[in-house]
């Protein structure tokens, strides 16, 4: 866990210093090394690594516009995801998806930048996994603010009816953009919304990694057992802006502060050395982690732009069908404008 | 034809999102039953500046944040607007539209028919459209084609400061819903450079454009530009290097899709007797062989020649090199251009 924490933390360092390099001086979205949008995680780690702890690789993980923490403890190729965050021809979706729509089937790993959208797709995992009668789950993050959208309660509802196994996990980072978690429910505690459905919900209150995996534990648990789907809410901390260039002008100082003092990457180093664990150990993992981590970028960036035609391929299984390239200029017969001068 | 339009002449000048918003304040001041809420549209401002401000001067109650649930808050406005308000929601994204479409297509849209007219849905759905900076395939279409597909709504899409002002104002006079789809690329924000097009002077005083009142942004003898949006700048930009080579390009933005101005275009096809369209939405079913289909109806006599340009039928890529590909450039269209009047 401490390892894939580490990895996900120097991960998301690294992509902000590439991401920022070419934007200067006056922010601009389109230029630089990395384009479109970036959104970091840092301060999530726990939850992904305490959930992604007890998956397998034919286990399936929906994540959304927020994933690389996720990616990265469920086993994504760290090579191939990086050359698509960077849009490489060598990514794993050659460059057409990028950071938000990061596909690994070898893992069964897939997001979507459409909120609340990686509930159904889950669901319909875990489906798929008891007609055929097999152990495998599925497991569908989002972010709290997610909670409100359709797509997530009518999720929760068809597995529920259905007793399918797949685990929701609300990853509560207080924030959706600008808008304060206050501000947007009533419910202070998601995981009662599991009730409304019949099905069991917990809330793990602190970054806890230990009591993450604990919790996720019985519930991957209650899933590959045939008990059914459940709902996990997992206190997470946003310890920078939404997105890369967010000027956070809505957020209290001291509350970006909080964040940034309640890291569970720290807490988790000071359980496993009270645990008996030498500081040398972590160390080493830690240096390990970020090799891994230098090695992907470096790799990535040697990496070749894709093509402009490839532009083409993929819109249907079969390649080319259906696209319509551009066709030369059509002349209309010379006739047509005399005939009709007539 | 916009008879209403200002003719005063001003020095003052505003980026497209500060000439929105002026129009939206002046609409408020006014009129009580008009307010605005979208997600992160009051503390935030709008992540594309469409509401910058407006917070300040009109408060929480008028200027709403809300949970992400397009569904509801769609809707909301769909349901207030029949209950005689006169909403504006925004669509932060068009591309979120699909989660949300109902309320979009079979209720904003619909209900004024399906009542005889006894009922009318007098709201504004804003929303920001458009790529040319890399966020992949859910964050970067137009769909201009989808909504003036599909009856009941009209559809709004400005390119200059001076016109998006006046046909904000327009959209929250009209009895109807109205789809106003601003181009991100136009709006003046910090982080996304615009062209030098979309700053114009913009007069004090509240204005109208009339909806269905296309303009003539430069007048030319050989060759009809018909377009919207960031292109029609594209166009402009083409125009002046086809100059050079005695190429006299008129062009014409479109401003408004339902209604559209036909009258304009056939006039200028009759001078000029050739036509491209041009537009960032895809080909296949959309704005240019609508067009294309319009003045071949009309007036296929008048038409030596005729092509168009457009995003081939794929998804909107994430790698540079690709979506360079995709979206039509300022020498996609000369050569376009060239290639029709040679
Ligand atoms: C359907 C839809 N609506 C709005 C958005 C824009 N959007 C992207 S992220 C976000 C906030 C998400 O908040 P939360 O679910 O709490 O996740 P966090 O970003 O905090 O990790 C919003 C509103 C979107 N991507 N999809």
């Amino acid at each position: 866990m401490y390892r894939v924490m580490v990895t996900a933390r120097y991960y998301e360092e690294r992509l902000q210093e590439e991401y920022l390099e070419g934007k200067q001086p006056a922010f601009d979205i389109s230029a630089g090394p990395i384009p479109g949008e970036l959104h970091l995680a840092a301060g999530h780690e726990a939850s992904a690594a305490g959930v992604c702890q007890h998956l397998r690789d034919d286990d399936t993980v929906t994540a959304p516009h927020r994933p690389h923490h996720i990616a990265i403890a469920k086993g994504v190729d760290l090579d191939r995801m990086t050359a698509e965050i960077f849009g490489r021809e060598t990514g794993l979706s050659n460059g057409k998806g990028g950071h938000m729509h990061l596909f690994d089937p070898a893992v069964n790993f897939a997001c979507s930048g459409i909120i609340a959208e990686g509930c159904p797709p889950a669901v319909g995992a875990g489906l798929a996994a008891k007609k055929r009668n097999e152990d495998s789950v599925a497991v569908a993050f989002i972010g709290e603010g997610a909670v409100s959208q359709g797509a997530f309660l009518e999720s929760l509802n068809l597995a529920a009816v259905q007793n399918l196994p797949v685990v929701f996990v609300i990853e509560d980072n207080d924030w959706a953009i600008s808008m304060p978690k206050d501000r947007v429910t009533d419910v202070e505690d998601a995981s009662q919304r599991a009730g409304g459905f019949d099905l069991p919900g917990k809330r793990v209150d602190s970054d806890d990694a230990t009591a993450v995996y604990a919790a996720a534990k019985e519930a991957v648990g209650r899933a590959r057992d045939d008990n059914g789907p459940s709902l996990l809410e997992l206190q997470v901390h946003r310890r920078m802006g939404h997105f890369m260039g967010d000027p956070e002008s809505y957020r209290p100082a001291e509350d970006s502060e909080a964040a940034k003092n309640r890291d569970s990457i720290e807490r988790l180093a000071a359980e496993l050395r009270a645990a008996g664990v030498e500081d040398a150990e972590l160390e080493e993992i830690r240096d390990e982690a970020h090799e891994r981590v230098d090695s992907a970028i470096e790799w990535a960036k040697e990496q070749p732009q894709p093509d402009p035609e490839d532009a083409y391929e993929d819109v249907f299984a079969g390649s080319k069908s259906g696209v319509t390239t551009t066709e030369p200029a059509h002349e209309l017969a010379d006739t047509t404008r005399a005939g009709g001068d007539d | 034809m916009a008879q209403q339009e200002s003719t005063q002449t001003v020095d003052r000048e505003l980026t497209m999102s500060r000439a929105m918003v002026e129009a939206i304040a002046d609409e408020m001041r006014t009129n009580e039953e008009v307010f605005y809420m979208g997600e992160d549209v009051a503390d935030y401002g709008g992540i594309f500046d469409s509401t910058q401000g407006l917070l300040d001067e009109f408060g929480h109650d008028r200027i709403m944040d809300v949970p992400i649930s397009e569904t509801a808050y769609l809707g909301a406005a769909v349901g207030a607007a029949q209950a005689g308000m006169r909403p504006i929601a925004e669509l932060m994204f068009v591309d979120f539209f699909g989660v949300a479409m109902d309320q979009i297509y079979n209720q904003m849209a619909k209900n004024t028919y399906m009542s005889g007219a006894n009922v009318t849905v007098p709201m504004v759905l804003t929303a920001a459209v458009g790529g040319t900076y890399n966020d992949a395939a859910q964050h970067s279409q137009t769909l201009y084609g989808t909504f003036a597909h599909l009856p009941g709504m009209k559809v709004v899409v400005p390119s200059t400061a001076y016109d998006a002002k006046g046909l904000m104002h327009n959209a929250i006079r009209d009895d109807d819903p109205v789809v106003y789809m601003f181009h991100k690329r136009l709006m003046g924000i910090g982080w996304m450079p615009a062209p030098d097009g979309p700053k114009t002077p913009v007069p004090e005083e509240a204005y109208t454009i009339p909806f269905g009142s296309a303009d003539v942004k430069r007048e030319g003898a050989d060759v009809t530009v018909v377009t919207l949006g960031l292109h029609v700048h594209r166009a402009l930009e083409a125009a002046e290097t086809l100059a050079e080579d005695d190429i006299d390009t008129e062009v014409i933005d479109l401003r408004t899709l339902v209604p559209v101005d036909t009258d304009t275009i056939l006039e200028s096809v009759e001078k000029t007797g050739r036509l491209v369209v041009v537009d960032e939405d895809y080909r296949s079913y959309g704005v240019t062989s609508e067009i294309i289909a319009r003045v071949a109806e009309a007036d296929l006599a008048s038409l030596e020649a005729v092509d168009r340009l457009a995003v081939p039928d794929v998804p909107i890529p994430y790698a540079r090199p690709l979506e360079n590909e995709v979206i039509p450039a300022t020498d996609d269209i000369e050569d376009t251009v060239r290639a029709i009047t040679s």
